[in-house]
Parts: structure tokens; C-alpha cells; sequence
């Protein structure tokens, strides 16, 4: 049998203290070469002269519920601006008795995406209950029964109207973009050609082109007599222009199929539909998730565009409260905020796409 | 062919499939619905608009451009005024978009690279810095950033008379940025023409260089003389026309500024929240087309002897831009398309000056058309461009 020598003595020797620990870190991530430390001086001195002036303005000097005249008087940062005028800017000409309803929608609106980020609850329940989610938001924001007062869509404005055009407009433009990447990859020459034309003039043009038709062309395409709101309308043109940028995606996704399960599909006897149903889109639109979310987060972003065609987003209601005399000159402290507001939607989703990538991979 | 099967045969013919189980048929069939419908849909939408038309008496087609404007244009680079025609202000608005999309894009790819291999630096700090820059641009909309940049340079700078001079003879304040600039003298045109002498002279030298490095090996230090003609020959021009060095200062005259160059805060803030909100996305590009390369790329180079700069210019570079290329293309047409966010900060691109157009003349149609169709153009451009490029510098397989 084997006997195990223990060596006299078995003190561990310990990595030097330079190379461990918060020091080691320092060395190995800041003053690795000379280059590196020159430029983490200078990145050090730089924030050295940005950071601390930032903190005095944002948080030291700063008023948090004044009126407009005292913000005058002081250095700082006028945070009032925001706070005296926040449920204006969040929901803007929503009754401002009711605006309990918004807020119970947007927050039904986060508890189902929160319940959606789980990949385990991703099956037909969770349709229905987003079915009835959209469902229990309508009635909420629309009124008219249940005893809550009617309020117009045309009244659905500031944040409401963000989510609303950004939200739909990717819902709606999802179906039609995945016909049109079918329609791109068909052998049939003028249904492709069709498709082919559609999408690339649209992505050859900037949305705020087609934000102009759908406010000034519209108007004219539609029989006398017959008006469309103005949301619809722009509605109608996020539609028309996310889709072309999801029928790429698509076809991205129909491109990352394997031959073989087109013909696998086809020697089973499948018809095109089928094969498309069963076999082809449910792996194709599978791949396509993270980007789509990407085109989530662009819409997100772009719907801040129906500003210049007088709609009254997140953004213009901001713009609107800069207007009033009382306010004017603190757009910095008001752009800073609704800058947070878009970051935190588009930064957990970009994170939420990224993390879903990293699943999907393994 | 024995008797038997050509009767086989014929029968089979004789006994035609109906014409919706044929494939091919079928698609005839679909192809043609599928026209049909875009067809009547098109010629009912015609007619709408027609009747929608001559109901508000609205007169249509091209005629208006020859009519005189009536409205002032901010800035241009050729001459304008209000008694100009329509095609010369639209024309106006397609420069000033084309001005801020060329600055732009190169601005843009600059800093998207530098922001991009910051990304990947080894020190710790700067990388944190460089991502912290991509998500807080990334995620913000562009329009948003437009317009935080126009309200920092009209609102936060001073009025002209308490300009701030942070250079001499540099001026801010909230009618825009006062750069001096060289009075005109020919001296500058000549050095032009040595400039352009001297990069096609670079280009026939690169050239036989290549040549003669393929047939005797030898190397030519291209780099070095390429830079020094650039330099040399347009100074040479400078010399021998005189030097002249008289600069056209900006200077207060009552309330406001004349001489030198004026950069107005909506061009500053719509060149700066265009390229911020571009390189974002241009750093994650170059990012990803640095890291599509593997380690061993680099180690082979060094392996063969080749030097850090050599390792880095014949080795990595050009596989790097192969990936870089098609997704930086998308962000340059991007940033074109973007552009035309200028309407909401009051920059008179092109579509703002069709915006004016549309509103004056009530012809919506034509006014958007000629939106969409300069846009169409210049991203068809662009993408002939980027795809003639990549196809130069794309992998070439037997």
C-alpha cells in the first residue's frame, strides 16, 4: 500500500500582496503599462473636474419642490420643474381626477411584462392573460361602463401615448411583417417584387417622411366624409414603417433555417402552409426574439418622432410645461428626466434581450 | 417506347389536373389576385385623392417649384432669398442635409472607433467609461438628445455681448459659435490644387510601390512619404504665393457679431446629438467586428515575424472591416435619415424647407414625394457605395 509522505511542513505560500486583493485589482486593471497609467490619471483628473461640479448642481444646490422664481434665484438644479409638473408631463390632458387609471394600467402594464421575463411561463396561458391584460387596460383608460367616466383617446396623451403608439404599433407590425419576409423569400416574381419594393422603400426613407404623409397625405386618401384621428393615423405609419424593418429581421431568422427542414417538411407532404405553421416559423421567429426586441426598443425610441407632428407624447408634453413663462429655462433638469424615463424602459429591455440571447444560445 | 406505356401516357394527359392542384398554376393564379388587389387598391386611392383634390381646389403636379418661395431661409450655402424659387430652396435644404450628414458620418466614424476600441481596452476605467458612453447614448432617442443639445446652446450661453471667449478671437454665445477664418486670397486655391496634386501623385506612388514590393521584395517607405507630400506640396503653395496670414476675426458691432465664421446652435446641436447618439451604435460595431477575430490572427502574425503595426494593418484591419462594414453602412444611412430630425430644432434641411413648401402651397403629395425620393436616392448612393467597397475588400474564394 501506498504511503502518503507529508512534507515537514505544509505552510501554504501566499501570493505576493501586491499581486491580491484591492491592490492586485488596481495594478492589473489600472497601471498595467505605462500607457494605462498615464490614461487613468488623466481619466481620474477629467472626472475629477465633472463629477464633484455635477453632484453640487444636481444634488447640493439643487430645490426639489419650489416655485419657478425661487429656482431663479438659486444655482442649482431646479428639480421643482419636474415635480411641480410631473402628472401633467406623465399624463398630460388625461382628466386629472381619473388619472388613478393610467397609473393602475401602466402598473398592470409592468406586472405583465415582469410575469413575461420568465422563459418558463412563455405557453398559450400567458396569450390569454395578456388577452385580458389589453383588455382590462382599454376599459381602464377608455371608461364609459363600470361607472368610470368616459374619457376620449384624443385626452390619452404624455406617457400613456408613448407606450400606447410604441407598444401597438410592434404588435400590430409583427403579423404584417412576418408576411411580408415570407412574401420576400416566395419563388413567385411579383409577389416578391411586391415585397421587395415595399420594404426597402420604407427603410430607404426616415419615419418622420412617413409621419408627414400620415398627417398631411392621409387626409386626402380617404373618401369625403370619412375623418381618421390624428393618432390613428400616425398609429397607422409606425405600423406601416416597423413592419418593413421586422419583415428583415424575419427574414433573418426564415434565412437561419436549415435546408434540410424546408425538405424534411416537404417529403412529409406538407402544403406551404403547413410547413410554414408547423415546422418553419415557430424555429424562424424563435432566432428572432432578441432582435425584435431591438426593434421594440427602436420604436420605443422613435415614437418620440409624432412630437414634430403636434401629438402630445412624453416629449411634448415636457416641451409644453418649458412654455409656461413660470418654467422656461430649466429644459436641462426636464430633459434629464424624461432621458431617465426612456433610458430605464430601453435599458432593461435591451438587458432583458441580451440575457435571452445568452439562453437561447446554450 | 413500347406501345403500351405512350397510351399510358396520353391517358395521363387527357386526364388533366385541375389547375388548383398544379404549383405552378397556382402561383399564377395568387401572383395575379395579389396585383389585382394592389392595382384597385392604387387606382381607388387615385381617384379618392383625385376628387378629394378638386374638391378643395388644391392644384397638383410639379408646377409650384418654378413659383417664387416668399420665405427666408436661416442659413445656406449658396445664395437665397425670399424671392427665389421653390426648386432653389429645396434645392438649399438638400445641401444643408447633405452638409451635416458628410461632417456627420465622418465625425461620426472617428469617434465611433475611438469610443469602440476604448470599449476594449485593458484599463479597467476606460472601458467602464467607454460602455457607460454607449448605453446612456444608445438608449436615449435621438430627437430627445437633439433637442437637450439646441436648449444647452440657446438657452444655457450667454448673449452676444456677454459671449464667452474660451480661445482668442473665439466667440460663444446663444446666436452660435465665432470662428476666425483666413481672409480670401488665392494663395488658398492654389493650395487646394497642390492638395489634390498631391494625393493623386500618393495614389500612382502606392500603386508602383505595391508593384515593386510584388516583383523584388523590396519595400518603399510609402507611409511616410504619402504624409510629407500631403503636407509639403499644399505649404510649398502657401510659400510661394506670399503666406498670406490675414484672419477675418469676428467682432462685436451693437448687439451682434460680424466677420469670420458662424456656426448657429441648431447646425451645433444637430451635428453633436446626431454624432453622440451615432457613434454609440458605430463603438458596438467596430467592437464586435475587433472581437469576430480570433486571438490566433494575431498570434500567427506575430509568429511570422510581423511587427505590432503590420499585425494590426495587414492582419486584423482588413478582416475586421469585412464584419464592420455592412452593419456601418446601416448606422451612415442612419444618421442620414436621421438627419431630418432637423425640422423639430429648426435647422432648414430638406425637410423642413418641404415642410414650409407643403405648408404654402397645400401640395402635400408632391411635397412628400420629393421628401421621400431625395432620401431614396441618397441611401440608394450610399448602399451602391458601401456594397462596391465591401465587395473590394470582401474575402475572395476560388
Amino acid at each position: 500500500m501506498e504511503v502518503l509522505v507529508q512534507p515537514a511542513s505544509t505552510e501554504e505560500i501566499k501570493p505576493p500582496v501586491t499581486s491580491v486583493g484591492v491592490i492586485g485589482w488596481i495594478r492589473a486593471n489600472l497601471f498595467n503599462s505605462p500607457f494605462n497609467s498615464i490614461l487613468t490619471l488623466l481619466i481620474f483628473l477629467f472626472l475629477c473636474k465633472i463629477v464633484p461640479p455635477f453632484i453640487k448642481w444636481a444634488f447640493v444646490d439643487c430645490l426639489w419642490n419650489s416655485s419657478g422664481q425661487q429656482c431663479k434665484a438659486v444655482d442649482g438644479a431646479c428639480w421643482s420643474v419636474v415635480t411641480r409638473n410631473l402628472r401633467f408631463i406623465l399624463f398630460g390632458f388625461y382628466p386629472w381626477d381619473e388619472q388613478w387609471r393610467p397609473v393602475v394600467s401602466i402598473a398592470i402594464l409592468f406586472g405583465l411584462f415582469y410575469y413575461s421575463r420568465n422563459r418558463r411561463h412563455w405557453n398559450r396561458k400567458l396569450v390569454y392573460i395578456w388577452g385580458a391584460g389589453v383588455v382590462v387596460m382599454g376599459v381602464l383608460m377608455r371608461g364609459g361602463i363600470l361607472g368610470l367616466s368616459d374619457v376620449e383617446p384624443t385626452e390619452w396623451s404624455g406617457i400613456c401615448l408613448t407606450l400606447l403608439l410604441s407598444l401597438f404599433g410592434l404588435t400590430a407590425a409583427y403579423p404584417l411583417g412576418v408576411l411580408l419576409a415570407l412574401g420576400r423569400r416566395s419563388k413567385m416574381p411579383a409577389i416578391k417584387s411586391l415585397c421587395v419594393v415595399y420594404i426597402e422603400l420604407i427603410r430607404g426613407v426616415p419615419l418622420i417622411s412617413m409621419l408627414f404623409m400620415s398627417s398631411v397625405m392621409f387626409p386626402l386618401f380617404l373618401p369625403e366624409g370619412i375623418t381618421v384621428n390624428k393618432i390613428l393615423r400616425a398609429q397607422a405609419a409606425i405600423i406601416m414603417f416597423t413592419a418593413a424593418y421586422i419583415a428583415e429581421v424575419v427574414r433573418g431568422g426564415l434565412q437561419g433555417i436549415a435546408r434540410g427542414q424546408y425538405e424534411a417538411a416537404e417529403s412529409l407532404g406538407l402544403d406551404y402552409y403547413l410547413k410554414m405553421r408547423l415546422i418553419i416559423l415557430p424555429q424562424a421567429l424563435k432566432i428572432v426574439i432578441p432582435p425584435s426586441v431591438g426593434i421594440l426598443i427602436s420604436a420605443f425610441k422613435d415614437t418620440s418622432l409624432v412630437v414634430i407632428i403636434g401629438l402630445f407624447d412624453l416629449l411634448k408634453t415636457t416641451q409644453v410645461t418649458l412654455a409656461n413663462p413660470e418654467w422656461m429655462g430649466f429644459s436641462t433638469e426636464a430633459f434629464i428626466f424624461i432621458g431617465l424615463l426612456y433610458f430605464g424602459g430601453c435599458f432593461s429591455m435591451s438587458n432583458f434581450s441580451r440575457d435571452l440571447e445568452r439562453q437561447l444560445e446554450s | 417506347m413500347s406501345e403500351g406505356q405512350t397510351v399510358l401516357a396520353k391517358r395521363a394527359e387527357s386526364q388533366s389536373i385541375p389547375f388548383w392542384h398544379d404549383p405552378s398554376k397556382r402561383a399564377i393564379v395568387y401572383q395575379a389576385v395579389a396585383l389585382g388587389v394592389v392595382l384597385t387598391l392604387g387606382y381607388y386611392l387615385f381617384a379618392i385623392t383625385q376628387a378629394n383634390l378638386q374638391r378643395q381646389h388644391i392644384a397638383t403636379g410639379f408646377g409650384f417649384i418654378g413659383r417664387e418661395a416668399g420665405f427666408e431661409i436661416g442659413e445656406s450655402m449658396i445664395s437665397f432669398s425670399a424671392t427665389n424659387t421653390y426648386a432653389r430652396a429645396l434645392l438649399v435644404g438638400i445641401l444643408n442635409t447633405l452638409e451635416v450628414a458628410v461632417i456627420g458620418i465622418i465625425l461620426t466614424i472617428i469617434l465611433g472607433t475611438i469610443v469602440g476600441v476604448a470599449r476594449l481596452s485593458s484599463n479597467w476605467l476606460l472601458s467602464r467609461l467607454a460602455a457607460g458612453y454607449i448605453e446612456v447614448l444608445q438608449n436615449i432617442p435621438v430627437l430627445l438628445q437633439l433637442f437637450f443639445w439646441y436648449s444647452v446652446f440657446h438657452d444655457s450661453l450667454p448673449l452676444p455681448r456677454q459671449s464667452l471667449n474660451p480661445l482668442a478671437g473665439v466667440f460663444l454665445n446663444n446666436r452660435g459659435f465665432y470662428f476666425p477664418v483666413p481672409v480670401p486670397h488665392p494663395a488658398y486655391a492654389r493650395m487646394g490644387i497642390a492638395l489634390v496634386i498631391a494625393c493623386v501623385a500618393c495614389t500612382f506612388l502606392c500603386r508602383w510601390s505595391r508593384r515593386r514590393q510584388e516583383k523584388t521584395g523590396q519595400t518603399f517607405p510609402v507611409w511616410s512619404v504619402t504624409t510629407g507630400m500631403v503636407v509639403a506640396l499644399p505649404v510649398i503653395a502657401w510659400v510661394v504665393s506670399g503666406g498670406p496670414t490675414a484672419l477675418d476675426s469676428p467682432h462685436l458691432i451693437g448687439f451682434n457679431f460680424e466677420g469670420g465664421m458662424l456656426v448657429t446652435p441648431e447646425f451645433a446641436a444637430l451635428l453633436l446629438g446626431l454624432v453622440l447618439y451615432t457613434s454609440a451604435f458605430v463603438a458596438e460595431v467596430v467592437r464586435a467586428g475587433i472581437q469576430a477575430i480570433s486571438h490566433g490572427q494575431t498570434e500567427a502574425a506575430m509568429s511570422v515575424g510581423l511587427k505590432p503595426s503590420h499585425v494590426l494593418t495587414l492582419i486584423i484591419l482588413p478582416q475586421a472591416l469585412r464584419v464592420i462594414i455592412p452593419p456601418l453602412t446601416s448606422q451612415m444611412l442612419n444618421l442620414t435619415k436621421n438627419s431630418s430630425l432637423a425640422v423639430a430644432i429648426g435647422y432648414p434641411d430638406l425637410v423642413s424647407v418641404a415642410n414650409t413648401t407643403i405648408n404654402q402651397t397645400g401640395q402635400a403629395i408632391e411635397g412628400v414625394a420629393i421628401i421621400m425620393v431625395a432620401y431614396l436616392f441618397f441611401s440608394l448612393v450610399t448602399s451602391a457605395f458601401m456594397n462596391w467597397y465591401n465587395k473590394r475588400k470582401a474575402l475572395v474564394e476560388r
